[in-house]
């Protein structure tokens, strides 16, 4: 786990400030800007990935059942992989507070 | 064009190389752009990066959503610096100094960053022909520091600093062709792509990395903060800047052109346009001149270019 | 060790960046410096540098090439001047925030307007505050002895920061001059290959200048400046296994019959060599006059300074620029803050002469001397005299 950056002193940066834990932004959680979820309706999925493709987050991974779906720690809720499901699986509902 | 196989994740990687957790925008397409071109260039590549949205969103201080090598310095000098790495990949492997092994530099930057501030140290690093891929995204203003106008602002449009008004129709000149001054270095590629149609950016980014020499890619990004528009339509915006004519897409293989998809029937402007609301204040006639000058400037580009059919579809 | 050879000094820092191996040189020509870059082309062109000569359309993507390819673990080379360094102001900053190591050298020159290519020290005083490691040298041999050093000092685990090799346009950069040149073998020896840490390497995959909220941006300063202090100690030590090895010493302030002189000059650059000969001359006349030079421009040697001038009853600092509507020479105000905590310290006067390639002659320095006393002695009503000046 990268130190939170309120709890970093000079002393634990790097030379130059560089970053040495590549992709360590999969710590953060951008799930908590939501204010819609997708909700996907499997019935209706025929499995072919254009929701993982279009999502901007890249937050759409298939399930054990090869069924694809958001993972709520990052989607924002932007709507676009429901608006692009061509078989109409996803829907988007409001977050309860 | 984008004849979408069925099974998607069997042709992409399912790396996700610009990783979660980044702070872009809620349906940033500019985002959705870096992700799909990051898929396309793999593992085995430095990326430069000029500052503006994208480096902002991805790179918060102890936080990186790069998995490859990276480097942001400033905002007008992406080309310089990565022909400074460029240059030193290959007298360090030809000295012995690092393994031969054949990493691939590319650049990153904004339409800022491109054509207005970065225009000059693009253009040297072009003339001088450095083995790059230089990657414009272009959202067509300064979206980092909140919306000012480009040079790549479309006519018309209100930004910040080209705000609509009694006296102003909001920007005032039209859309600066970044790639025709890329074309005019005599570099071997140069293409316009969308990440709404993913496969076919995605085949361009291979193409453009595969290319000895300086390659140039133009990407449309949508940004529903500085378009004034939902964010669940950003793909289908895309698609529609395309299919109005607006965003043309084509390749120029030294100096040939293709056209990527030939729309003989162009969708009229309005369907494009009146999605967003930057361009909601324009009256009928500045919309008709608008209508005028993509069906013409379409028509050229069809004089010019060839239809491409690729082996591999 | 080779013999002496009498060479343009220009020339002779080519040669010297040559001896250091270095891997890539990016540079845009601007008087007084083309001599150096034309010659690192030549170099390269003719095989005998084994390097990428990048020949970039502006000093600002000299620098951002530099960037790049230090970033990359290469050794770098850039030189530049005057106007040049104005360009590359914006990029110079992050070249020291990032740690990355380079060597440049500039040939000093006075800033537009007007346009002048003549020397002063208008160009480096722009970039005082820059974070990179700032080196004077007098003549030749010392230009070319501490390129060598400074790759040293740049690329060393403990500082990784970029250095500047100060020397004056036309004044220096221009002279011919006997310069002895190590041989390579005693150069590999004393410089061994850059081994930067966290060089861009799909191997093991980087984030260079990440974007720093309020939060976290006060630290990276800390540490820069908590590094660049920490590098005093390594330049010494640089200096002192060069003078082992090579037998010419350097340290960050160094004196001529200061010790025991009532009245010191302190310079900085090659105009400390005329002031060696008045110097000379006045001790003939029975004057009490000694000569503090000042090398080590960043960081700044506080404490060799106090020493250097704690036993003088007058300092006369000589400025080679401008600070407008400020304290009057820059070296002057950094010298009376290294003494205003001092309990003994001299009567500091501040001249500024010099500018846009005036010489200052022998007699100069002298009336130097003597105006400085007088004011000591009455006090002024300015911060600072101009010396030379038509009135
Ligand atoms: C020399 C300099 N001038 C201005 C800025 C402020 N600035 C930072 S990003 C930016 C706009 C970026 O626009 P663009 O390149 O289009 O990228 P976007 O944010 O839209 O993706 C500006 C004006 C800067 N960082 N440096
Ligand atoms: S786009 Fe729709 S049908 Fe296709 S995988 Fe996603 S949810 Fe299933
Ligand atoms: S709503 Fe947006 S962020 Fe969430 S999974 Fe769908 S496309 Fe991704
Ligand atoms: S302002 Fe636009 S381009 Fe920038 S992050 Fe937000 S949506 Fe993306
Ligand atoms: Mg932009």
């Amino acid at each position: 786990m990268t130190k939170p950056e309120n709890m970093m002193t000079w002393k634990d940066l790097e030379i130059g400030s560089i970053v040495t834990e590549p992709g360590n932004a999969s710590q953060y959680q951008t799930g908590a800007w939501r204010s819609q979820r997708p909700i996907h309706d499997f019935t209706k999925c025929i499995k072919c990935g254009l929701c993982y493709l279009f999502c901007p987050e890249g937050c759409i991974g298939q399930n054990a059942e090869g069924y694809f779906e958001a993972d709520l720690f990052y989607c924002k809720g932007c709507g676009i992989c429901a608006r692009e499901c061509w078989t109409r699986a996803i829907k988007m509902v409001e977050e309860e507070e | 064009m984008e004849k979408y196989a069925l099974y998607v994740p069997r042709l992409v990687t399912k790396e996700e190389i610009f990783a979660p957790g980044h702070r872009a925008c809620i349906g940033c397409g500019e985002a959705l752009a870096v992700r799909l071109v990051c898929k396309a260039l793999g593992r085995d590549v430095i990326i430069a990066s000029a500052t503006g949205c994208m480096e902002i969103v991805s790179s918060q201080l102890p936080y990186t959503s790069w998995q490859v090598p990276w480097i942001h310095t400033l905002f007008e000098n992406t080309a310089a610096v990565a022909s400074g790495i460029e240059a030193a990949l290959k007298v360090m492997s030809k000295k012995g100094k690092r393994p031969a092994r054949d990493t691939k530099v590319v650049a990153f930057a904004g339409d800022g960053g491109t054509s207005d501030i970065g225009l000059q140290a693009l253009s040297g690093a072009m003339e001088r022909g450095h083995d790059f891929l230089y990657v414009c995204f272009d959202n067509e203003a300064y979206m980092n520091t909140g919306i000012q106008r480009s040079s790549s602002t479309p006519f018309g449009a209100a930004t910040t600093t080209s705000p609509a008004g009694k006296m102003s129709i909001g920007q005032t000149s039209w859309k600066k062709n970044m790639p025709a001054i890329a074309v005019a270095h005599n570099i071997p590629y140069v293409a316009t792509a969308c990440p709404s149609y993913p496969f076919d950016l995605m085949a361009k980014v291979a193409r453009g990395l595969a290319t000895p020499g300086p390659a140039y890619i133009h990407v449309l990004s949508v940004c529903p903060t500085g378009w004034r528009c939902p964010p669940d339509l950003t793909v289908r915006m895309g698609r529609l800047a395309v299919e109005t004519g607006i965003f043309p897409l084509y390749e120029v293989e030294n100096g040939k052109y293709w056209l990527s998809d030939d729309s003989s029937a162009l969708r009229p402007v309005t369907d494009y346009m009146k999605l967003q609301g930057r361009f909601r204040h324009l009256s009928e006639d500045v919309v008709e001149e608008i209508q005028r000058r993509v069906k013409t400037e379409y028509a050229g580009l069809r004089r010019k270019a060839r239809r491409r059919h690729h082996e591999d579809g | 060790m080779a013999d002496k050879v009498g060479i343009e000094v220009s020339v002779a820092i080519g040669d010297a960046v040559k001896l250091a191996r270095a891997d890539v040189v990016a540079a845009y020509p601007i008087t007084p410096q083309t001599h150096i870059v034309e010659h690192l082309a030549e170099l390269v062109a003719s095989g005998e540098l084994d390097a990428a000569y990048i020949p970039v359309e502006s000093e600002h993507s000299a620098m951002s090439a530099c960037l790049g390819a230090a970033a990359t673990g290469a050794r770098v080379f850039t030189a530049t001047a005057g106007q040049g360094l104005e360009l590359m102001h914006e990029v110079v900053y992050v070249a020291s925030s990032m740690q990355l190591p380079m060597v440049m050298t500039v040939a000093n020159r006075a800033l537009s307007a007007p346009l002048s290519v003549w020397g002063d020290h208008s160009d480096v005083m722009s970039v005082r505050d820059v974070g990179w490691i700032q080196i004077f040298t007098e003549n030749g041999q010392e230009v070319v002895d501490n390129v060598l050093c400074a790759f040293r000092i740049a690329e060393d685990r403990r500082v990784l920061l970029p250095v500047m090799v100060h020397l004056d346009g036309f004044h220096l950069s221009h002279m011919i001059e006997p310069i002895l040149f190590p041989e390579q073998a005693e150069v590999d020896r004393f410089l061994p290959p850059n081994q930067y840490p966290f060089p861009l390497d799909t191997a093991k995959p980087v984030t260079m200048g990440a974007f720093a909220p309020p939060v976290i941006y006060s630290e990276t300063k800390k540490a820069q400046e908590v590094n660049i202090r920490a590098s005093q100690e390594v330049i010494i030590e640089c200096w002192r296994e060069f003078g082992d090895a090579f037998g010419r010493y350097y340290s960050p302030v160094e004196g001529y019959h200061s010790e025991d002189a009532r009245v010191l000059l302190l310079t900085m650059g090659s105009f400390s060599e005329t002031a060696m000969t008045a110097i000379d001359r006045m001790r003939d006349d029975g004057k009490s006059v000694g000569l503090v030079r000042l090398r080590l421009w960043r960081p700044f040697p506080f404490e060799e300074i106090r020493r250097a001038v704690k036993e003088a009853e007058v300092l006369i600092v000589v400025d080679r620029a401008l600070s407008f509507g400020g304290p009057g020479g820059p070296v002057c105000s950094e010298v009376r803050s290294a003494l205003y905590g001092e309990a003994k310290r001299p009567k500091v006067v501040s001249f500024v002469g010099g500018l846009g390639g005036r010489d200052i002659s022998l007699d100069g320095f002298e009336a130097i001397v003597s105006r400085g006393m007088e004011i000591a002695e009455t006090g002024s009503e300015r911060e600072f005299e101009m010396f030379g000046v038509r009135e």
